[in-house]
């Protein structure tokens, strides 16, 4: 990784599991940098603040941008004065409309503002403050108690309105149809036809992060897997991943293709459960029935395989919970068989059924240069033509070893987030087996003691990150160690879910379609709302 | 259309039998006729995720796959809270969520049974109380009965749902509200 010299930065080393720089810039440089690195095609992975007042004075603002080769960690300390108790920090939102969310966020939390300098005015609603805490409160100071409970104060969140003839608007949410997650959509629409989208999200929000600095590191993973319960096993490993980066652990052989072996049966129960439901929204129940029957019989090797169908406390520092029981192997291969050979059959039910295929395609489509300007990550990203996996770009131990190939298709609409769908399940079938076949063969033998090892106390200040390829896409966790060494305690935690920056997408994907159509596009995306409210 | 058909005629009837409940097994046929003799149609739930992780909806939405095939007991999910006889809660109740999930309760008609689901519903789970969770469903609205689990499985769900109901309906039958 090397940073264009005219930004006179120094590049730091930084602990992750995957090649990872970290650089201190000022506010020109914050900018400066943000814009080089968007001109070569970077992606704005997160960003968020701490309160470092205690230590220097200073509060912080980092952004993290996906490169090619790499993480790269731009970091920004604004010190606080008398004058300036509550210091703004340059916008990124006019390089990467991405932070814009993100940004709302940390001023929830934290009461650090960004300024606008080259956009229009900066978006001052809360985002993940719905009234249930004061104005004046931010939870993610050090100053302040965060386990108090307060009332709630319902305060009116101004949409914005569409004007013109035949104009009105539709109030979805929170509370949904089905037995989905909450949000809110605000619908403007003419007859049936969508003219615009507004998401409302954060209702889930439980306040993760102050909860992270309550925990001992050692037990840090299991809040981690339950920030997105359905990409558990990809954060409690970006977690463990950070821990084990920052204490130098490497953890045994067999215990990495375990992991992997969890990650690609996540990214399958996701894929199987979601091509089903697409077939039901688009009025095609056979569909829902015969996959979720598929997916129910992965779930249940899973109990066998691993203990648990799902996997929230399988992967833990320095390792996995527990082996593959000795008849295991056998076992998932025939699920394997099955499961390719449903598959198979249920896509070509799925190409030649002209009903389905009549509202998959051109439905909810997401145009590549949408996703790039907007920066789509993971399936979504595929979806439309970018071709990114880290699985693939910066593979990871085990994946490193093997090869994975990335899935594109161009069409950007529900059709083709059906087909990755599939394509996906036959590539983590392919990973699957030949991480059965490493596990079997001898190299990394099964025997008592080697699925997990201690993980030695981390150095105070320490930071630290992990990023692994969920189903959804890259999910990070940044780790900052506790000056308690001894007993191990965690300073800041920021875990951030591919939801953050596809929700915006789902934006655009809808415009021209009609509302009968919204809930077939939502599926094909599928984003984490737990995942994105933190 | 023929490979549709030939599909469903190979994989045939998975459905499995009801859990039991303190070792009486439910019968199938028993049990419907005794929703119906109550509510005189299936039983309804609406389901509120409160704030979950969503792990608990991924075990709630198994339920109808058709290992479990719930509405083959009479069983069904509802949209509206009105249509609801049951509300089933995940989630430690986020603040942002407390008055959705109170409105919510408010809309279903009486008399109603409340199901917390999860470790989560159940007490708060690894979350607890901060300054952006309640905690457990007990905090906000009467409960009836807890499935514990992180998450619990669907015949643990299945099972709490079918307990729930089981156990109060004579005091359902006789217009008395129901105790937690």
């Amino acid at each position: 990784m090397k940073l264009p010299e005219f930004l006179e930065l120094q590049l730091l080393p930084l602990p992750a599991n995957l090649p990872a720089g970290r650089a201190r810039a000022d506010c020109r440089q914050w900018l400066q940098l943000a814009a080089t690195l968007r001109e070569s095609g970077a992606r704005l992975l997160a960003l968020w603040g701490a309160d470092d007042r205690d230590r220097d004075g200073c509060f912080r603002i980092y952004a993290a941008y996906l490169l090619t080769e790499g993480v790269l960690l731009a970091e920004h300390a604004m010190e606080t004065t008398e004058a300036t108790a509550d210091p703004v920090y340059p916008s990124l939102a006019a390089i990467f409309p991405v932070a814009q969310r993100m940004q709302r966020a940390v001023y929830d939390l934290l009461g650090i503002a960004a300024e606008e300098s080259l956009g229009p005015e900066a978006d001052r609603r809360g985002w993940l403050r719905h009234g249930g805490w004061p104005e004046n409160f931010f939870p993610l100071r050090r100053d302040v108690d965060g386990s108090q409970q307060r009332p709630n104060i319902s305060a009116p969140y101004p949409f914005v309105m569409v004007e013109g003839s035949g104009v009105h608007e539709i109030a979805v949410g929170p509370v949904h149809a089905g037995t989905i997650e909450p949000g809110h959509f605000r619908f403007s629409v003419v007859g049936e036809k969508m003219l615009r989208l507004e998401e409302r999200l954060g209702y889930t929000h439980k306040g993760v992060a102050r909860l992270f600095e309550t925990m001992p590191q050692s037990g840090g993973h299991r809040l981690a897997a339950r920030i997105s319960g359905d990409a558990a096993v990809a954060f409690s490993w970006a977690y463990c991943a950070a821990l084990e980066s920052i204490t130098g652990t490497t953890c045994p052989a067999r215990a990495t293709l375990l992991r992997a072996l969890a990650l690609e049966h996540e990214r399958l129960a996701n894929h199987l459960g979601d091509l089903g439901a697409l077939g039901n929204d688009a009025g095609f129940a056979f569909g829902l029935t015969h996959f979720s029957r598929l997916k129910e019989d992965l779930l249940r090797s899973n109990a066998a395989a691993f203990g648990a169908r799902y996997l929230l406390d399988y992967v833990v520092p320095g390792g996995v919970a527990v082996d593959l029981p000795a008849e295991a192997p056998a076992r998932l291969l025939e699920l394997y068989a099955d499961l390719e050979q449903s598959a198979t059959n249920l896509r070509s039910i799925y190409d030649e059924h002209a009903g389905l295929q009549d509202r998959f395609r051109g439905t909810g489509r997401l145009q590549q240069s949408v996703a790039e300007k907007l920066g789509a990550l993971g399936l979504v990203a595929r979806a439309s033509g970018i071709a990114r996996d880290l699985r693939v770009d910066n593979p990871w131990p085990p994946y490193d070893n093997i090869a994975a190939k990335c899935i594109v298709q161009s069409a950007g609409d529900v059709a083709a987030r059906v087909q990755i769908r599939f394509d996906e399940v036959y590539e983590s079938l392919r990973l699957c087996r030949a991480f059965l076949q490493e596990l079997s063969a001898g190299t990394v033998p099964a025997s008592a003691g080697q699925v997990n090892i201690p993980v030695p106390a981390a150095a105070p200040y320490q930071l630290g990150l992990g990023v692994i390829e969920s189903w959804r896409g890259p999910v990070l966790i940044v780790l900052e160690t506790g000056p308690d060494a001894a007993n191990g305690t965690i300073r800041r935690c920021h875990a951030h879910d591919p939801s953050w920056q596809n929700w915006p997408l789902i934006e655009y994907a809808v415009i021209g379609d009609i509302v009968p159509d919204f809930p077939l596009i939502n599926k094909s995306f599928n984003l984490s709302y737990s995942g994105q409210d933190g | 259309m023929w490979n549709t058909l030939s599909r469903m005629a190979r994989t045939g009837l998975l459905t499995e039998p009801l859990p039991a409940l303190d070792g009486s097994s439910p019968e199938l046929t028993a049990l419907q006729s005794e929703l119906l003799a109550v509510l005189g149609r299936a039983l309804c739930i609406r389901q509120v995720d409160a704030g979950s992780c969503n792990g608990c909806e991924l075990e709630i939405q198994a339920l109808h796959n058709p290992y479990y095939n719930l509405e083959g007991a009479g069983i069904q999910f509802v949209a509206s809270p009105r249509h609801a006889d049951m509300l089933l809660v995940t989630g430690p109740v986020s603040v942002n969520m407390e008055e959705a999930l109170r409105r919510t309760y408010d809309a279903i008609p009486d008399p109603k049974f409340v199901i917390a689901v999860g470790d989560c519903g159940a007490c708060g789970g690894i979350f607890g109380t901060s300054y952006a969770s309640r905690g457990g469903v007990a905090n906000i609205l009467p409960v009836n009965f807890t499935v514990t689990g992180c998450p619990p499985t669907p015949t643990a769900i299945l099972r709490g749902i079918l307990q729930t109901v089981r156990v109060p309906l004579t005091e359902v039958q006789r217009n008395r509200p129901i105790s937690a």
